[in-house]
C-alpha cells in the first residue's frame, strides 16, 4: 500500500484510496491518529479493511481499536484534537452517529467559537452508509443534512476513489472538524489512481462533465448516476453538465451558480430523502441568485420520505432512480411559464 | 497508600486557603451583584464546594489539563484563570477569556490548562480521555482532571469514558463532586448505589471516596491520584463529598432540600472550618487576613475591569466559526 509511485496501480478502489490517505497522513505527521471499532490488525483491520496494516505499521497508540462506545470515541477524538493531535475517528455506520451527536454538535462544532478561537478541533469523522445493501432502517441512512445545518462542521463526500483519497487528506489537514461520508456500495468501485500527495481542496466542486442545457448538481454515488443519465441523454441531443460538489457544506456556490447561469436549468440529486434535504438549500440559493435567468424551477431528486425498508423491491423503490433524474432534467427543458 | 491524614506543608495549605478564599469571595460577589441587579446572568453557585476545588487544583501542575462544568467557577479560579479575564467572560465582554463568545458555561483558557467547560452533564468525561490520549502519545507528563457532579454518573458518557480510560490506562482523574443533589433531585433518588465510587470497581478502576470539605484529606487524595496518573499507572475515580449550600441556579427554589440537611451543611461550612484549622495550627490571624484582603482587591479590580470593558463587535459572529472568516 505504501509502494513507490512507479509501481502504484493505474486503478484503485475506494478502500485503497482511503487507506492511501490514512497511510500518507500518518507517515507525514505523528500527530495523526485513528480511533474506531475493529480498526486494528488484531481485529482484521476494520470491517471494510480500510485500516488494514496500519496498526502494525504505526502501533496501537496511533491506531486505537475502541470499545463499541461512540460517545467515548468522538469525545476522545475531540479532546485529542484540542490537545494538538489530528484524530480520524471512524464511526462504523452513519446511523451510529446518533449515539455521539452531543460530542459532534455541542462540542466538536462549537469549541472553536465558544473559546473565542483559543482551541480548535482538527477532527475527521469517517463514516459509511447507503441503501441498497439490505441492512434495513438503522444501517442505511444518509444524514448529511443534519451536519450541514450545524455551523462549524464541514461535510464531504467523494464520487470516485481518487477524490476519496484527496478529500480525506485535505480533511485531516484541515483545522476544523470534517465529516467524510463513504458509501458501502461504492467501496469496490474502481477509478483512476491519484498521484502521491493528491489532495482535493475542501469547498471546491468539480465539473464532472461539461454541458450546456442543464446542470445536475450531485455528490457521492449520485454523481455516477448523473453521469450515466448525462451520457444517455446526449444521444437525445440534451447536453447535461454534471457538478460534483465533493464538499456538501460549505458548498461551492461560485461553481454551482456559474454553471447554472450558463445552462439556465438545474436539478439537484442526492440519496438522502428529498424533504428537508441539502438539495433544498442548494435549490434555494440558485433561486435567490439566478431567478431572473432561470428557464425553469430547480428540480430536486432524493429518496422517498420513509425509513429505508428491508424487502429488496421496497428498497429499490425507496431509493432515487436514474429514471427520476432524467425525468427531472426533461421537466426543466419542457417547462412552460403560465401565460 | 499514602496516609490521608498526613498534613501537607504549611505553604501548600496556605495556597489551598488562598484558592478557597478566591472562590468563596468571587462566588459571594457574583451573587451580590446579581441581587443588586448590577449583573444579569445565569449563575450556578459553588458555595460549600470551595475547599474541594481548591485542594484538587493545588495538587496539579499549571500545565495539567482541566475540564469542568457549568458549575465550574471554583475549578476555573482554582486552576489559575486570572480573575479579570474570568469576570470579563462571565459578563460577556470582549476582554474575556473567550472574547465574550463562550460565557459562564463555556470558559476556556488553555494558558492555565482549562481546556473545556461544558454545559452538558457528563460530556466532559469522554473529552478528558482525549486530552489524556494526547499526553500519553506525546509523553508530555500532563495529567487531565475532569470535574463533574453526582448527577453525571448516571449518564452514558460517564460509563463509556470510565471503561475506555481504564482500558488504555490513561492519565486522567475523574473528580466527582458529590454535592448531594443532581439539579433538584436528592442523591438517593437518582443513583442506584450508595456511593458513586462503588462504580469504579465495575471498570477495574481505582476509586477513592474522600471528604471534599476537608482540605487535608482532599489534597492528599488528589495528590495520590495525580502521582498515580503521572507515573503511568492509570486513572482514578475520586468521589469527593461536599454539599451545595444553595440552589441549582442562583435564585432558584431550594425548598426541596430538607431543613435539617441545610442546617447541617451550614454547620459544616468548609470555609470557616478551614480558617479555624489554620489558626489552630498557629498560622497568624494577620496572615490569613492579608490573603483575604489581597483576594478582595483582586476581585475589586476584576469587577471594575469587566464592567468597564467593551462588549464584542458584531463582526465576531463571523469569526471562530471555522478557521476562516465566514461570509456575512
Amino acid at each position: 500500500m505504501n509502494a513507490p509511485a512507479q509501481t502504484a496501480p493505474a486503478k484503485i478502489n475506494f478502500v485503497q484510496g482511503l487507506h492511501m490517505a490514512l497511510d500518507e497522513a500518518m507517515a507525514a505527521d505523528e500527530n495523526v491518529i485513528a480511533l474506531g471499532e475493529d480498526i486494528g490488525d488484531e481485529q482484521g483491520g476494520g470491517v471494510f479493511k480500510i485500516t488494514k496494516g496500519l496498526s502494525t505499521k504505526y502501533g496501537r497508540h496511533r491506531i486505537r481499536a475502541t470499545p463499541i462506545s461512540e460517545q467515548a470515541i468522538i469525545g476522545a477524538a475531540v479532546g485529542a484534537a484540542i490537545a494538538g493531535l489530528r484524530p480520524v475517528a471512524e464511526i462504523m455506520l452513519m446511523n451510529f452517529v446518533t449515539v455521539a451527536m452531543d460530542q459532534i454538535v455541542n462540542h466538536a462544532a462549537k469549541l472553536r467559537f465558544m473559546s473565542g478561537g483559543q482551541t480548535n478541533v482538527p477532527l475527521v469523522i469517517r463514516t459509511t452508509t447507503g441503501a441498497g445493501v439490505g441492512f434495513g432502517g438503522q444501517h442505511s441512512d444518509m444524514l448529511e443534512a443534519w451536519f450541514a445545518h450545524v455551523p462549524g462542521l464541514k461535510v464531504v463526500m467523494a464520487s470516485n476513489p481518487a477524490d476519496a483519497k484527496g478529500l480525506l487528506l485535505s480533511a485531516i489537514e484541515d483545522d476544523d472538524p470534517v465529516i467524510l461520508i463513504e458509501n458501502i456500495l461504492a467501496y469496490g468501485q474502481q477509478g483512476e489512481a491519484p498521484p502521491p500527495g493528491y489532495r482535493v481542496p475542501l469547498g471546491k466542486a468539480a465539473i464532472a462533465r461539461a454541458g450546456t442545457d442543464v446542470t445536475v448538481i450531485a455528490y457521492g454515488r449520485a454523481v455516477n448516476d448523473a453521469l450515466a443519465v448525462a451520457e444517455a441523454m446526449a444521444g437525445e441531443g440534451v447536453s447535461v453538465e454534471v457538478v460534483d460538489l465533493r464538499t456538501i457544506a460549505p458548498f461551492d456556490e461560485a461553481t454551482v451558480l456559474a454553471s447554472v447561469e450558463k445552462t439556465g436549468r438545474a436539478v439537484v440529486v442526492h440519496e438522502a430523502v428529498r424533504a428537508y434535504g441539502t438539495g433544498a438549500e442548494i435549490a434555494s440559493r440558485i433561486h435567490e441568485e439566478l431567478f431572473d435567468t432561470l428557464k425553469a424551477p430547480v428540480g430536486r431528486i432524493g429518496s422517498t420520505y420513509s425509513p429505508v425498508p428491508f424487502s429488496p423491491p421496497l428498497e429499490k423503490a425507496w431509493i432515487y432512480s436514474q429514471a427520476q433524474i432524467s425525468a427531472a432534467i426533461r421537466a426543466t427543458i419542457d417547462f412552460k411559464r403560465r401565460a | 497508600m499514602p496516609d490521608q491524614n498526613a498534613v501537607p506543608d504549611r505553604a501548600i495549605l496556605l495556597d489551598i486557603f488562598r484558592r478557597t478564599t478566591l472562590i468563596n469571595r468571587s462566588d459571594e460577589r457574583f451573587r451580590a451583584l446579581l441581587t443588586q441587579g448590577k449583573l444579569a446572568i445565569v449563575y450556578y453557585p459553588v458555595r460549600g464546594q470551595e475547599v474541594l476545588s481548591a485542594a484538587m487544583m493545588a495538587a496539579l501542575r499549571p500545565d495539567d489539563y482541566l475540564i469542568t462544568t457549568y458549575r465550574g467557577v471554583g475549578d476555573q479560579l482554582a486552576k489559575g484563570i486570572p480573575s479579570k479575564l474570568l469576570w470579563a467572560e462571565f459578563t460577556g465582554r470582549a476582554t474575556g477569556t473567550c472574547k465574550g463568545k463562550g460565557g459562564p458555561m463555556h470558559i476556556t483558557h488553555p494558558e492555565t490548562g482549562v481546556m473545556v467547560t461544558t454545559g452538558v452533564v457528563g460530556s466532559g468525561l469522554p473529552i478528558a480521555n482525549g486530552l489524556a490520549i494526547a499526553s500519553q502519545n506525546k509523553g508530555d507528563g500532563r495529567v487531565t482532571v475532569v470535574s463533574f457532579g453526582d448527577g453525571a454518573s448516571n449518564i452514558g458518557a460517564f460509563h463509556e469514558a470510565m471503561n475506555m480510560a481504564q482500558l488504555w490506562k490513561l492519565p486522567v482523574i475523574f473528580l466527582c463532586q458529590n454535592n448531594k443533589f443532581g439539579e433538584h433531585t436528592a442523591f438517593a433518588d437518582h443513583t442506584s448505589v450508595p456511593s458513586i465510587v462503588d462504580r469504579a470497581a465495575g471498570y477495574g478502576m481505582k476509586g477513592v471516596k474522600t471528604d471534599g470539605n476537608d482540605p487535608v484529606a482532599m489534597y492528599n487524595t488528589a495528590k495520590a491520584a495525580v502521582d498515580r496518573a503521572r507515573a503511568g499507572d492509570g486513572p482514578t475515580l475520586i468521589e469527593a463529598m461536599t454539599f451545595r449550600m444553595l440552589g441549582h441556579l442562583f435564585g432558584a427554589d431550594f425548598s426541596y432540600v430538607p431543613k435539617e440537611m441545610t442546617a447541617a451543611g451550614i454547620a459544616d461550612d468548609p470555609v470557616p472550618a478551614f480558617r479555624r484549622q489554620l489558626l489552630e495550627m498557629q498560622v497568624a490571624e494577620a496572615e490569613l487576613a492579608a490573603i483575604e484582603a489581597e483576594v478582595e482587591a483582586e476581585i475589586d479590580e476584576a469587577v471594575t475591569f469587566a464592567m468597564e470593558s467593551p462588549f464584542p463587535e458584531v463582526s465576531e459572529l463571523r469569526l471562530d466559526v471555522v478557521a476562516q472568516e465566514i461570509a456575512a
